[in-house]
């Protein structure tokens, strides 16, 4: 029994360590830019731009995710997130249309576009590989043609808020430095309830008798977790405080955490993903999921339109162009798999930064853009090779 | 005494243990047509698969004689090479190609460093089809415009570029009708004429009987007999008394069949194939399975069972369905899988993990998949205790060997998949439950386990209708049979008129019946 114990302990650790290999590399990268760039990617503004720069990928990774879950990607986002963001100003600059409704008047639009990209391949059923990039097409098309070609701005700052705005700010002189007091309690709340929740987790799986892990790994995990927590709070509370983005973002990956490991409908996506006869047989409908998955896109997409424009003070007929690419990378790079059935949320968010820091690291040592480009692309290629090299030995 | 052609001496081979072929013997005679005969899964398709070098030399024991020489065939190339040819079930043709290009396809006319010859292809192409009588067809169409029946053709055709002298047929009218039946055994007694050696594996015995010159029967990987044609025609009920002749022993579990109403009733039952709408799967099926009764559906491989049991799962399969379905009293119309499995229906697919699991999730996951909204969640929010808790306790109830609920499927082997099917389904509750194949791959232990459960299940009140292919199975565990073929209930059988030779009959009375 003991034995057999130890060796599921094990099991569960090597399981654990795998589940945090990217966020070590997370780590490791932003180490090693942190030397490359004298420090530089630690100064509280290029945290703070860390933040606000990656807030679309993240939101768009968010529903690329479910995307690979059916083993499929949506290569329209890009376009999306162009043609929403154009729909948002034009709505406030040409026809005055309050801030609040025009942002859920483009929330709309997003979903109508999903549901327009669902029924050709759930009902339809065209592959979503063709229907996607042909409404890449359709819709950075359709900006064009309503913005002109031109860029359309400045947007007021009602709008701006979403994308480059703060949470309610107090500051404080404290030694000499200006700080933000809600940043800084903002994150050791959030620490306290981080150790809460692993705490009743433990609690409920001891209780039903389940394999769980040795004591020092969760405290070695927490630690880290929360030092990194705090890190980013207190780097931010030495800059402007919380970004209103930051909130949507976490509030997104709450929810869609929720979603995918603890509703029906999530595990419907992972079935589907898994095996989609199985799942036809079980009686899922696998074309109505298929449906919801890219509805669900569309109004992520179009959230990340809104947050963009916003961030730029304008639209233009060039925003958004390669997001899927990032985003579908972000995916990847977080683990999920290319066969579809397996990957989280919080693996797609940790890809969208290890993007992010990538980005932001070789910008600051000066990295020309193409550079980039080759670095972000062998990164993917490693990381997906990896994955697969690694699956294939355990199988 | 005729010239031997081939020879096969003591053939065995094992997979991961379990012998498919034992010791067994084969001689065929030069210019005969030679027809083996035997059950699904007897080793038929195995003892051609070794011939034709599928399976390598050295993964089987024995030895192969083929025209006075010990062959060692590594490939399927090298026993082309010496003229011995397989015609597999599935057609192994390009679809989207032509007729020509089919014909000649691994094996193309080429005029230098592999740039084909196109004229000499169309001219030998149009000489090897007027053979068999196709010399009329277009030979840029492509083949997937072809009917099935000619499609076997343009493959013997295939077969008889690569100078064949032994051509080996896997089923060949299993998919016909019989007009290509007979156009294609005219062409088996025409390519006799010129001296090409023919071995057949087929079920319809009325064929083997009319243009086979000796039969060997393969029972259980055995070779049992083989029956030379004398001067009259070699009986059907000859050959059947050779395959099914088997001892049954004691390997079903004890069962007193408590047996109350009639719960589930289908009448005039149709169904069309999803693809062709014209053609009837199912015909007019009328059949009723009564509370805590075990129902077998026995038939041969295509006799159209599952598409039966899937048609009455919420319509899983087929078009243009109609039939009356009646559950406890009540009529259902269900529209959907969903809907069948609400109104308490549940079917375990043939194949668990083409159709049945998500091999790469947990036990867990698997087995609470089919009832998540009905029983594991509250407005949409899954229960992960209630979960856990369930599974652990259907695992240990029908004794699933793993590791925890949290072992992934894919790792288990094939006993404790099914039974990890089985279990998702028993927790959806189900008053009538259809099991295609149960047990289907998995080793005798696990099988007397799984017919336990289908016992317990049965005890317990439900309905349960279990297809198998395996005749003893079904014997061993039903109540009633109805045997089905093509697509209609051929007969029904009581338990003490049970017996393998009587299915057989049945099938075959229903194959050669007028039409």
């Amino acid at each position: 029994m003991s034995n057999e114990t130890t060796m599921n302990q094990r099991k569960l650790a090597m399981a654990n360590l795998k589940q945090y290999g990217m966020m070590i590399a997370l780590f490791v990268i932003y180490i090693i830019f942190l030397m490359l760039s004298d420090g530089k990617n630690a100064a509280p503004m290029n945290i703070n731009n860390l933040v606000m720069q990656n807030s679309y990928v993240v939101i768009l990774s968010i529903g690329m995710l479910l995307c690979c879950l059916t083993a499929n990607v949506d290569l329209a986002v890009g376009s999306i997130v162009a043609f929403c963001g154009a729909a948002a100003a034009i709505m406030v600059l040409d026809y005055h249309i309050a801030v609040p409704v025009t942002f859920a008047i483009v929330l709309l639009i997003g979903i109508l576009v999903g549901m327009w990209q669902g029924f050709f391949i759930a009902v339809l059923k065209v592959p979503p590989f063709i229907v996607t990039l042909a409404n890449m097409l359709v819709f950075r098309g359709l900006t064009m043609v309503i913005l002109n070609g031109q860029t359309k701005g400045p947007l007021p700052q009602e709008f701006t808020q979403v994308g480059a705005g703060y949470l309610p700010q107090i500051f404080m002189q404290i030694g000499g430095t200006k700080i933000e007091i809600l940043a800084l309690l903002g994150g050791l709340l959030a620490s306290v309830v981080l150790v809460l929740l692993e705490i009743r987790s433990r609690r409920n799986k001891l209780k039903h008798n389940f394999v769980v892990a040795p004591i020092w790994q969760v405290v070695a995990k927490l630690v880290v977790i929360i030092g990194v927590l705090n890190f980013i709070t207190a780097k931010l509370a030495l800059y402007m405080g919380l970004p209103l983005v930051l909130l949507i973002m976490m509030a997104l990956i709450i929810i869609y955490s929720f979603i995918t490991n603890d509703t029906v409908a999530g595990r419907q996506v992972y079935a589907v993903g898994g095996n989609v006869n199985a799942a036809r047989l079980s009686g899922i409908n696998t074309d109505k999921v298929m449906f919801w998955v890219y509805t669900n896109m569309g109004l992520l997409a179009a959230l990340a339109g809104i947050v963009l424009a916003a961030r730029n003070a304008s639209a233009t007929p060039k925003a958004g162009d390669t997001f899927e690419l990032d985003a579908i990378a972000a995916c990847y790079i977080g683990g999920a798999a290319v066969q579809g059935g397996s990957g989280t949320i919080t693996g797609a968010v940790i890809g969208a930064l290890v993007m992010g820091i990538l980005n932001n690291g070789m910008s600051l040592i000066g990295w020309s853009v193409d550079i980039q480009r080759v670095v972000k692309g062998l990164v993917l290629l490693a990381a997906v090779t990896f994955d697969l090299y690694n699956k294939r030995k355990s199988a | 005494m005729a010239e031997i052609i081939l020879e096969m001496r003591h053939i065995t081979k094992e997979f991961s243990g379990v012998k498919a072929l034992d010791d067994v013997n084969l001689k065929i005679k030069k210019g005969e047509i030679h027809a083996l005969c035997g059950e699904n899964g007897a080793g038929k398709s195995t003892l051609m698969n070794v011939l034709s070098g599928v399976y390598p030399y050295g993964t089987y024991t024995g030895d192969i004689v083929y025209k006075g020489e010990n062959c060692e065939f590594n490939t399927i190339r090298s026993s082309e090479k010496k003229g011995i040819v397989i015609i597999h079930q599935e057609l192994a043709l390009i679809p989207a190609l032509s007729i020509a290009e089919n014909v000649f396809l691994g094996n193309e006319n080429t005029t230098f460093k592999g740039v084909i010859d196109w004229d000499e292809t169309d001219r030998k192409a149009r000489d090897v089809l007027s053979t068999i009588g196709m010399g009329s067809e277009d030979l840029s169409q492509q083949v997937q415009n072809l009917g099935v029946g000619k499609q076997q053709l343009i493959e013997i055709a295939k077969a008889l570029t690569k100078q064949v002298e032994l051509l080996i047929l896997d089923e060949p009218t299993a998919a016909l009708n019989d007009e290509e039946s007979n156009i294609l055994l005219e062409l088996m007694l025409n390519l006799k004429k010129q001296g090409i050696t023919c071995i057949m594996i087929s079920h319809k015995l009325n064929e083997v009987s009319r243009v086979a010159d000796s039969i060997t029967v393969i029972r259980d990987g055995h070779t049992i007999e083989t029956i030379e044609k004398t001067d009259k025609a070699i009986e059907e009920d000859r050959i059947i008394k050779g395959m099914v002749g088997r001892e049954l022993t004691n390997r079903y579990p004890e069962r007193n069949s408590k047996i109350g109403e009639v719960v589930f009733e289908v009448k005039n039952w149709m169904a069309y194939n999803p693809l062709d709408s014209k053609r009837k799967v199912i015909n007019d099926v009328s059949l009723h399975v009564r509370r805590g009764e075990v129902v077998g559906f026995a038939g041969l491989m295509g006799a159209g069972r599952t598409e039966l049991a899937m048609s009455l799962f919420g319509k899983a399969y087929g078009k243009n369905i109609s039939g009356t379905m009646i559950k406890n009293g009540e009529e259902l119309h269900l529209k959907s899988i969903k809907d069948a499995i609400n109104h308490k229906i549940a079917y375990v697919s043939e194949d668990r993990k083409k159709y049945g699991l998500v091999l790469i999730n947990d036990l867990k996951w698997n087995m609470s998949l089919s009832s998540l909204a009905s029983r594991f969640s509250k407005h949409s929010v899954i229960d992960s205790n209630d979960e856990i808790h369930l599974t652990e306790e259907y695992r240990k109830k029908i004794n699933i060997k793993a590791n925890s609920i949290e072992q992934i499927v894919g790792s288990l082997s094939g006993g404790n998949q099914q039974k990890v099917v089985l279990a998702k389904w028993m927790l959806s509750e189900p008053d009538v439950l259809l099991l295609d194949e149960p047990t289907r791959g998995i080793d005798v232990g696990a099988k007397y386990e799984i017919y336990t459960v289908i016992n317990s299940l049965a005890d317990a009140g439900k309905a349960v209708i279990v297809i198998s292919s395996e005749m003893p199975e079904l014997l061993g565990i039903c109540d009633r049979i109805y045997v089905i073929n093509e697509g209609e209930i051929a007969g029904e059988l009581q338990k003490d008129e049970f017996s393998q030779e009587r299915i057989m009959k049945i099938i075959m009375n229903h194959i050669g019946r007028e039409k």
